[in-house]
């Protein structure tokens, strides 16, 4: 590898490692942030995610070779890693390392978006059925019902037969609008325990519209599981997304996402492993970054005593 | 009453610590104290003063991730250090020669066994009987601790009792090998009024049938003034008092023990107003220099503020407290 | 038992209606999406007596309402359309694909249930230990990875690398059907392995880490005191009396593991070449065979309705306080 993206990589490193030290220092000892910060997979995780989404945002910069560039297709082709490319090529001849990175944007990027989506919507849902209650509560939780009793992935298989190459926003709203069930259900379940006190009523007395009570007291108690809701729906986003991509029905090329890059490796797996390994590799770190993550935020908002 | 022959149950400069996110919690900081065959020793204290812990450390029973109970600590019973014993030593003590009772009878019971299944296995465990025998000896054990019905009721589930009852079955269960030793963690303080009066008269019965010695922990005078033939009052990790419960009642040495009693509402006193004890327990992370007493105590001087007091003896026999006016008793401001 | 029989019919009565209110929303969705429902699209012609069988059973030309009770008779006799793109009737590729898919699923189960249980258990007797520790992460690591990933992982190292497990497909092609009943048994059983074994690691690593967490519950709570003050070995504590109590959850757990069996049915059928409904329903989108991907659709949500109550009702039957609160 040449000296600026070497010096971008190292950069995007500090810059992750650093950030993850302030957060820590800030932290106070007892309290969320000091329990966060207590678990160690957590802190790594924090680090996994901030490198590989600095090195995302910087992908120009981080990756030594175009992504799409297939300089030598027949002599340079699934070559095992090397100094000049760390983690190989691919059976196109394009360096891995840099499609990874740039894979990055696209499969972080799905994974963020479609959880604002899922969140947005479940939240919303959520809230208007466990305060209106009533036939609005029970339609909307009929239809939660059903969200839940089909597979995610069979939803995601319905709505994709439609399109011969489904763009990127469909498939990020396709994303969202299926995985917002759990959280509505969450969301309900704190404001229907919100609607039985007396502040409510004396809100409403002073005048207080429906939509104010909700933002103004359903929300901040029902932040801390909203939050560990979406960080745990990130992972699973980018897993269904792999999936989808794997399948050839998620991200189409020549767009690499993780996903498709694990695909594209498949056919050569006997003799070029590492064509499906690495980016595999990277997304069992991101998504179990994810997790540990979502776990240790848990902890931290409702500490059980004494638990690991 | 006291016997001559020494302390069945000795506790030697106990200490339970217990590690939090604020430093570390000295829930048990030095308590000492014997427990002689037959009597029943009360041990009373608000919530904090260490009692239960101290309780639970007899057995071992202290989470110990959280918990840890510091060398040098020796609890002695029988001649041998149940702190230093293994696990298999232990266990063959639990439940056997030492038995415990606690506080919720229905959270302290497994919800998916039945409660005669639940006393059998103490049989099971310990006497080595088949288990139709320890089945027999678990619903005769229900008959012995005044359950009605006992057959019946053997094969209910702990929810579907009442929480008198499921005390019974706790008794039950800890009497079943004939323990020495008895200890009662506010075995009482979840039930009903009248239903308390009842198992303390059980536990009386049963105590005097078997020949037991008792260790009652509860945060109630009554109790100790009725059942208790000598009392440990403990405060901020240590025993700040100990006397024979008359000499206790009547004449209290230390002002912690005095502001006790005297917040107690009387049904003979007049109208005066209730008084209690100012200030609050103070947390087991930063126990008070010097005295831990002398923040909320009426007497206080410069000593008390800078010397922690030892256990001194008072003037009756068998009273000491830990409190500087035991030495310098003209301290002692008038009330 | 009268009420407990009560919460029976009540409990399969909402099931019912979840599958009714899925059956309908499809109908829905169907009539709403591009192109004609149950036909395929016009670029894939087909045989002209067939089109004019699905528009009989179907009253393609007939109002919504007409052909909404249609398809509901047509679904209650069995008769799901005609996939074009394997030129049979629905019914009939299910009927060949859902057993493949159970056989992986159900073997996928036992190992999820059977590992994951063993190393909820260890992880939680361990609890803050050194092994704890590095197994938890482990566990995580394995939840955390993509079940298709895993798929070729195992591919490679046993099959590509150390040849003692075929790459794919149930059977030995060619060489099966020469094979005397006990070859052709561990024959199945030889090319099970991979496919069930990755579905399983995944899955058990997700009843691991929940069944660590409802064990060291249970083990805070009262009751594991008493029994450890009663001088019961510290095996039976766990094993025993806290275990029984953190396993109701698991066989809520099993239920639930369904929705999870089918996703993963799709990724790792496709990897494994497994001839399952998952894969029918991969190569059914890419021949935008829409009725065989809606049928599949509908029948792996009956599937997990069904895992639900299942669940449901044996949980019922193992703990004694839900059973008095029924009646």
């Amino acid at each position: 590898m040449t000296a600026r993206p070497t010096i971008a990589l190292v950069g995007a490193l500090v810059l992750a490692m650093g950030a993850v030290e302030l957060l820590r220092l800030r932290a106070r000892r007892t309290g969320s942030g000091g329990r966060f910060f207590a678990h160690r997979s957590a802190v790594w995780g924090v680090r996994i995610l901030l490198f590989f989404t600095v090195a995302a945002l910087l992908a120009p910069l981080v990756a030594p070779y175009d992504p799409a560039a297939q300089p030598g297709i027949v002599t340079l082709q699934n070559m095992p890693p090397s100094w000049a490319h760390p983690l190989g090529t691919d059976a196109y001849s394009s360096d891995i390392w840099s499609r990874l990175v740039y894979g990055g944007r696209v499969s972080l990027g799905i994974g963020l978006l479609a959880t604002l989506v899922a969140m947005s919507v479940g939240v919303t849902i959520g809230a208007v059925a466990g305060y209106a209650r009533g036939w609005i509560d029970a339609i909307l939780m009929r239809l939660v019902d059903v969200g839940l009793a089909v597979p995610r992935i069979f939803m995601l298989l319905l709505a994709v037969a439609y399109w011969n190459r489904i763009p990127l926003s469909i498939l990020v709203l396709l994303l969202g609008l299926t995985g917002w069930f759990t959280t509505s259900r969450l969301v309900r379940a704190e404001a229907l325990s919100l609607r039985g006190r007396p502040f409510v009523d004396a809100a409403r007395a002073l005048g207080a519209s429906p939509t104010r009570v909700l933002i103004r007291h359903l929300l901040p108690s029902a932040l801390a599981p909203i939050i560990v809701s979406a960080v745990l729906s990130v992972g699973n986003v980018m897993l269904l997304e792999a999936g989808l991509s794997f399948l050839g029905f998620g991200v189409q090329p020549p767009t690499p996402s993780w996903g498709t890059m694990v695909a594209d490796g498949q056919a050569q797996l006997a003799l070029a492993p590492w064509t499906s390994f690495f980016p595999g590799l990277t997304i069992a770190l991101v998504v179990m970054s994810w997790n540990a993550v979502g776990d240790a935020l848990r902890d931290a908002f409702d500490p059980r005593p004494e638990h690991a | 009453m006291s016997d001559a022959n020494g302390p069945l149950l000795s506790i030697r400069d106990l200490k339970t610590y217990f590690v939090t996110g604020a430093g570390s919690a000295r829930a048990v900081d030095g308590v000492s104290l014997e427990l002689y065959p037959g009597e029943t020793l009360g041990i009373v204290g608000e919530s904090g003063s260490g009692k239960t812990v101290t309780s639970l450390s007899v057995l071992r029973l202290v989470p110990e991730p959280p918990g840890h109970i510091m060398p040098g600590s020796l609890i002695e019973f029988e001649g041998r250090n149940l702190l230093t014993l293994s696990p298999g030593e232990l266990r063959a003590v639990r439940g056997n020669q030492i038995a415990m009772v606690f506080q919720e009878p229905m959270s302290s019971l497994n919800p998916v066994f039945t409660v005669g299944e639940q006393i059998a296995e103490v049989a099971r465990v310990h006497l080595k009987v088949s288990k139709p025998e320890a089945w027999i000896r678990a619903v005769d054990m229900l008959n012995q601790v005044g359950v009605p019905d006992a057959d019946r009721r053997a094969y209910e589930y702990p929810h579907q009792l009442s929480g008198g009852t499921c005390q019974r079955v706790m008794i039950a269960m800890a009497l079943m090998c004939h323990p020495k030793v008895l200890i009662a963690d506010e075995p009482t303080t979840a039930l009903d009024v009248t239903v308390q009066a009842q198992i303390l008269e059980l536990l009386e019965k049963k105590q005097a049938e078997m020949g037991m010695a008792v260790m009652l922990i509860t945060h109630d005078l009554g109790i100790v003034a009725g059942a208790a033939d000598r009392v440990v009052v403990m405060y901020a990790g240590q025993v700040v008092e100990t006397a024979g419960t008359t000499d206790l009642f009547a004449g209290p040495l230390h002002p912690y023990t005095a502001g006790l009693l005297a917040s107690v509402p009387r049904l003979d006193g007049g109208r005066g107003e209730l008084t209690g004890i100012p200030g609050t327990v103070p947390p087991a992370t930063s126990w008070p220099v010097g005295c831990r007493f002398h923040p909320r105590c009426p007497h206080a001087w410069d000593r008390c503020r800078t010397q922690e007091p030892p256990l001194l003896e008072g003037p009756r026999p068998g009273q000491s407290a830990r409190c500087w006016m035991v030495e310098e008793p003209n301290r002692r401001k008038a009330p | 038992m009268g009420g407990g029989g009560t919460w029976l019919i009540r409990r399969i009565a909402a099931a019912a209606a979840i599958v009714f209110a899925v059956v309908s929303l499809t109908f829905v969705a169907i009539h709403l999406a591009p192109g004609s429902p149950f036909l395929p699209p016009p670029d894939r012609p087909l045989d002209t007596a067939v089109v004019a069988r699905l528009n009989r059973q179907f009253g393609l030309d007939q109002p919504l309402r007409v052909q909404y009770v249609l398809y509901l008779k047509n679904l209650a006799r069995g008769n799901l359309g005609y996939a074009f793109s394997r030129g049979q009737t629905v019914r009939s590729a299910l009927a060949t694909a859902i057993p493949d898919t159970l056989l992986l699923a159900g073997t996928a189960l036992a190992l999820d249930l059977g590992l994951g249980l063993i190393l909820g258990i260890i992880l939680a007797a361990r609890a803050r230990h050194a092994t704890d520790l590095i197994l938890s992460n482990v566990t995580l690591f394995i939840y955390s990875v993509p079940a298709f990933w895993l798929g070729l992982v195992l591919v490679f190292v046993f099959a590509d690398w150390l040849h003692w497990f075929p790459a794919g497909f149930p059977t030995s092609p060619g060489l099966y059907e020469s094979l005397p009943f006990l070859g052709q048994l561990g024959d199945r059983i030889h090319h099970l392995a991979l496919p069930a074994l990755t579905l399983g690691l995944v899955g058990a690593a997700g009843t691991a880490r929940y069944q660590r967490a409802a064990l060291l519950e249970t083990l805070g709570r009262e009751f594991v005191r008493t029994a450890r003050a009663k001088g019961v070995s510290e095996r039976r504590v766990i094993l025993v009396h806290a275990l029984r109590n953190s396993l109701l959850p698991l066989i809520t757990l099993a239920g639930l593991s369904l929705p999870f069996l089918l996703t993963g049915s799709v990724l790792i059928e496709s990897v494994f070449s497994w001839p399952g409904m998952g894969r029918m329903a991969t190569d059914a989108v890419l021949a935008r065979d829409h009725a065989l991907v809606t049928a599949i659709a509908m029948v792996a949500s009956a599937m997990v309705v069904t895992g639900s109550l299942v669940a449901d009702v044996l949980y019922a039957a193992a703990d004694p306080r839900i059973r008095e609160r029924a009646s």
